[in-house]
């Protein structure tokens, strides 16, 4: 974008007839244009993090680092002019820099690590269906906020408030829980994704080398919320009991999510309109008439003190509990609700494919201007994504720097430099200290736990071997095997 | 690699093999020829028949009993060893057929998951541990004081997905603690309890992990198999296999309709009309929609601008008709923008440049359509209320409305939709729908057969003419089965007729179908026939 027409913003805000603040000192005006990215990508993108992140041990001096590895991860840019780029792939670290910095894309996309180097795809295309491609991605998750439209009565589309991000919060808490506890992973990064959700990345090796089978599998694990715009019942849960991860993350998370804060913050009882559409739900005439009569009357006569949405939603429980013991598949039904309301929405095809693209951490979001920093998941309760830096706030920061003193890392000067040093120190560094303890010459965890049998049979440890028998006698066969066993 | 396994191999082992072999080497066999065609065509049935099942939404002891029946029926030889043989000469020949391209290939592989499945379900404990054995799963059970600790957990798990009574895990029951990747589909329907990255599998689920190596072999092999069969075979077996080969995987599976055929060509200004006469429910309300929101996401864009491509629109139209629905909402720049990379990337002129088929019943109702998403099959995805009126709209009356239904609630979503469509159509549709491009080709089919209507034609010369006008009220009056003009000139019949006519009049089962015309109209008035009148 040129002079010409930052100028042009400035007559805007004229016409608009309001007179520009006095510019603060170093103050930059709002906005996103190509000449703050340049800047941005210049002195504050922690383009070595990055790169470190995504070389995964791969970068270092020892003979058994994969050289190529980084060299065939596909990067996707787009353009200013919304030209896209696909199948970029760097050399070296300095190499995606210097493309960056002249390139200067609005977006940044980050997507599979091939087998060949993207950049020579065309040359192994030919040689049958397998001659390109992905051989390893991160495990990705996106909840977007748009997706929950017909629960949150604050805002619409991509507009997020205070009142409706909590339940990016709550998606945040369940799925890292899941994660963590059901599926052992342990080196999770997630991001705002800068406008209207998050993003997630696992990170572990045994993520990054699930086949799309199993990557279905997890995100199905995680599906609960099953509507469309045709069907009615969005959540139907069965059975006895609930599965220990969905009861867990309802008593640990949805229950008091629910209860505490999203019935009065979205007002879900206070209207006909939306009291209906939670009536909807309910199996049972009976039920319902009931209440919808009770709260018709009660518009009236309102007295009580307490919150009309709590006192509401007491009572249908209340109901309920009553009438399940009557009526067959009431049981769940409160249940259903709050996960309907409550429970994460994930958007499955993202998760379901090695290949799909995903925005890089880092990078400003074209519409608000802010950055898609990391969120700590321990703490995603503060995170506030109105607070989120913006580039011209970073730009008006560094230029206030600059003056005060000189360092190597521009953003640490920044109120970008939170994120940076919580993106090296709590994801960044215990990943890397984990791919060092892969083997080098087979990045599997399973042969880390040769190592272990072979150090075990040399100590004549039984005890210890029996731990790892299992998933080492696979690695045996694979030794005698050859590849058989790999995708 | 083989050898080493079967110098492993117990004779215990060796004896399962014999009942479900694991397909690890080709048989080392003569065979004639027409035997390789022959018995591949009676697996393709088998596999064919599970794909159909499963399509409609067979719950698994439906699958169960229908592996069996089509195993029974299409696989038994006289000699228990020839059983075998054909089981595995069989498998190997559809190998050489699946393995050509990525479509065929995930066709192959997913069918013959399941038939593996199924039969590994069917045979008794001692030869499903003889087969895990065959494996070599390193799996050891759990331990009791591990039970212990996960106990509770354990019956949660059993609880919620099984009838209350007699699912308690009590310390006899026997659990396997493997790594989640190896049970993807237990771990997808949250049917196992998973710590720490590891699901306890009870011993009635192990024919997951057993199915879980087994497919993942295959899907090895078949690549493997795809590059022989480039690199040597074809070429080598150019006058005799190759032949067999590639006829076998397009005459069961049907064509994939990523070229547009007989009918080829729509233009825009006809896809209203078309659209309202032969696209199938989902496609209709995929492109109402798009009309009503001028916005379609990612998953109706797919299913609905690869069906147009296989209709036969082209790549140029299809951008302007995207773009004259989207910029209404988003403007005609950001459509430039945003959009129509991928519907070029739809013709193959971006990205991989892959020429994408349009999608498949199978591949429709088993998508997940979630928030704000319109694509799916309206059969599975609708509720019955948004059903019943998307039909209504279609016009389909009370009484196959309830037919429709009726399948509906049985999970025949691709009898339902074939339904629909004799009840638009006023025909029969014997082969079923199986494919939204099919659907609109049949439909194209029968409301283009222009039959010229000539009433001197014997030996119905003594049909008055001045009844020509009568004739012409009766058809519009009575039946959509029928369009008439009322010029008389212009008729179009519907084979559905056709058989009613066969029914009525024996003797006339040599007529061309011109005359079979006028004997159709004098079906729809039966007093006429009485009459005598023809």
């Amino acid at each position: 974008m040129t002079g010409e027409e930052a100028g042009n913003g400035r007559d805007d805000m004229l016409i608009d007839g309001c007179e520009p603040e006095p510019p603060q000192e170093n103050a930059v005006p709002d906005g996103f244009n190509a000449d703050y990215l340049k800047v941005y990508y210049g002195k504050l993108f922690p383009h070595d993090d990055m790169f470190r992140w995504m070389s995964y041990g791969n970068d270092g001096k020892h003979p058994g680092c994969d050289q190529s590895y980084f060299g065939r991860r596909e990067f996707s840019f787009t353009l200013d002019n919304d030209i896209y780029l696909r199948f970029q792939s760097f050399n070296s670290a300095s190499d995606m820099e210097k493309s960056i910095n002249e390139k200067c894309p609005f977006k940044i996309d980050i997507g599979p690590v091939y087998n060949v180097d993207p950049a020579k795809r065309h040359a192994y295309a030919q040689a049958g269906d397998n001659g390109f491609t992905p051989v390893e991605r991160e495990l990705v998750f996106d909840v977007d906020i748009t997706d929950y439209d017909d629960v949150r009565y604050c805002c619409s589309g991509a507009d997020v408030c205070l009142d409706c991000w909590p339940l990016m919060t709550v998606a945040i808490k369940v799925i890292d829980s899941g994660l963590r506890d059901d599926f052992g992973f342990n080196h999770i990064l997630w991001v705002y994704s800068g406008r209207r959700g998050v993003h997630c990345w696992v990170c572990d090796g045994k993520a990054r080398r699930l086949n799309n089978e199993q990557r279905a599998a997890i995100a199905d694990y995680f599906r609960v919320y099953k509507g469309n715009e045709n069907s009615q019942k969005k959540v139907t849960l069965t059975g006895h009991a609930l599965h220990p991860f969905l009861a867990r993350s309802y008593s640990e998370v949805l229950q008091k999510f629910f209860e505490g804060k999203l019935l009065c913050s979205q007002k879900l009882f206070s209207h006909e309109e939306r009291f209906e559409k939670i009536l909807e739900m309910i199996p049972d005439e009976t039920a319902t008439s009931e209440l919808r009569g009770k709260w018709q009357e009660s518009r009236r006569t309102s007295i009580s003190k307490e919150d009309i949405n709590i006192a509401r939603w007491g009572t249908l429980k209340k109901t309920l509990h009553l009438r399940s013991k009557k009526v067959l598949g009431l049981g769940r039904c409160v249940e259903e609700i709050v996960f309907s309301y409550a429970y994460p929405r994930l958007d499955m095809e993202v998760s379901k494919h090695m290949n799909h693209l995903l925005k890089a951490p880092f990078c400003i979001h074209p519409k608000t201007g802010r950055v898609c920093v990391p969120i700590d998941p321990d703490c995603c309760e503060e995170f506030d994504p109105t607070t989120v830096p913006t580039l011209a706030k970073l730009l008006g920061e560094l230029n206030m720097g600059v003056m005060r003193s000189d360092g190597n890392d521009e953003w640490d000067k920044t109120s970008l430099g939170k994120s940076v040093r919580y993106f090296r120190s709590y994801f960044l560094q215990p990943l890397l200290k984990s791919c060092k303890l892969e083997p080098l010459w087979c990045s599997n965890e399973t042969a880390y736990n040769v190592l272990v049998l072979f150090s075990c049979a040399l100590h004549s440890s039984i005890e210890e071997m029996d731990g790892v028998k299992g998933p080492a006698f696979c690695v045996f066969d694979t030794l005698m095997v050859g590849q058989e066993r790999w995708d | 690699m083989e050898i080493v396994r079967s110098q492993r191999r117990t004779p215990a082992a060796a004896d399962v093999a014999l009942t479900l072999p694991l397909y690890r080497s080709a048989p080392e066999l003569q065979i004639r020829l027409e035997d390789f065609e022959l018995f591949a065509v009676d697996r393709l049935r088998v596999l064919k028949g599970i794909s159909d099942g499963l399509s409609r939404g067979k719950k698994p002891d439906e699958v169960e009993t229908l592996v069996r029946d089509l195993w029974k029926s299409n696989m038994s030889q006289p000699q228990a060893s020839e059983v075998i043989n054909k089981d595995i000469i069989s498998h190997f020949v559809l190998r050489l057929v699946y393995c050509r391209t990525e479509e065929l290939r995930k066709w192959f592989l997913s069918m013959e998951t399941t038939l593996f499945r199924y039969r590994f379900r069917l045979k008794s404990s001692e030869v499903q541990r003889a087969l895990m054995a065959e494996f070599d799963l390193p799996y050891k059970a759990v331990s009791n004081a591990e039970f212990e600790n996960v106990k509770e957990k354990l019956g949660q798990v059993a609880d919620s997905i099984g009838p209350k009574k007699k699912s308690m895990p009590n310390a006899d029951t026997i659990f396997y603690k493997v790594p989640f990747e190896e049970v993807p589909e237990l771990v997808a329907g949250r049917r196992v309890f998973l710590l720490k990255g590891y699901a306890y599998v009870a011993m009635n689920q192990v024919s997951s992990l057993v199915v879980t190596r087994f497919r993942s072999h295959l899907s090895k092999a078949l690549v493997l198999t795809n590059r022989k069969w480039t690199s040597t075979i074809r070429e080598r077996e150019a006058d005799r296999l190759t032949p067999i080969v590639e006829s076998l995987s397009t005459s069961y599976l049907g064509p994939d309709y990523s070229q547009p055929r007989e009918f080829a060509e729509i233009s825009l200004k006809d896809i209203d009309q078309v659209a309202k006469s032969s696209f199938p429910l989902c496609m209709r309300h995929l492109f109402e929609k798009l009309r009503e929101d001028h916005h379609l996401k990612h998953g109706g864009r797919m299913q609905f601008g690869l069906f147009l491509k296989g209709v036969g629109l082209k790549l140029d139209d299809a951008l302007a008709f995207w773009k004259a629905e989207f910029s209404r909402k988003i403007g005609a720049e950001r459509f430039d923008k945003e959009y129509a990379y991928g519907i070029r990337h739809n013709y193959g002129k971006e990205g991989k440049r892959t020429d994408y088929t349009p999608y498949s019943c199978q591949k429709i109702i088993s998508s997940t359509p979630g928030v704000g998403d319109h694509h799916g099959c309206p059969f599975r995805h609708f509720s019955e209320e948004n059903l019943r009126a998307a039909l209504g709209k279609m016009g389909v009356g009370n009484r196959p409305m309830e037919d429709v239904m009726d399948k509906v609630r049985n999970r025949h979503y691709q009898l339902a939709c074939t339904l629909t469509f004799e009840a638009v159509h006023g025909s029969s549709c014997d082969a079923g729908i199986n494919h939204p491009n099919q659907y609109f080709i049949d439909s194209q089919k029968i409301l283009q057969k222009v039959i010229p209507f000539i009433i001197f034609q014997d030996p119905w010369s003594n049909f008055p003419h001045g009844d020509y006008g009568k004739i012409g009220q009766m058809l519009t009056m009575s039946s959509s089965s029928i369009y008439f003009d009322m010029d008389l000139t212009l008729c179009r019949i519907i084979p559905h007729c056709r058989g009613a006519v066969r029914q009525g009049k024996g003797v006339f089962s040599e007529m061309t179908s011109r005359v079979l015309v006028i004997f159709a109209v004098a079906m729809l008035d039966p007093t006429c026939v009485q009459a005598g009148r023809l």
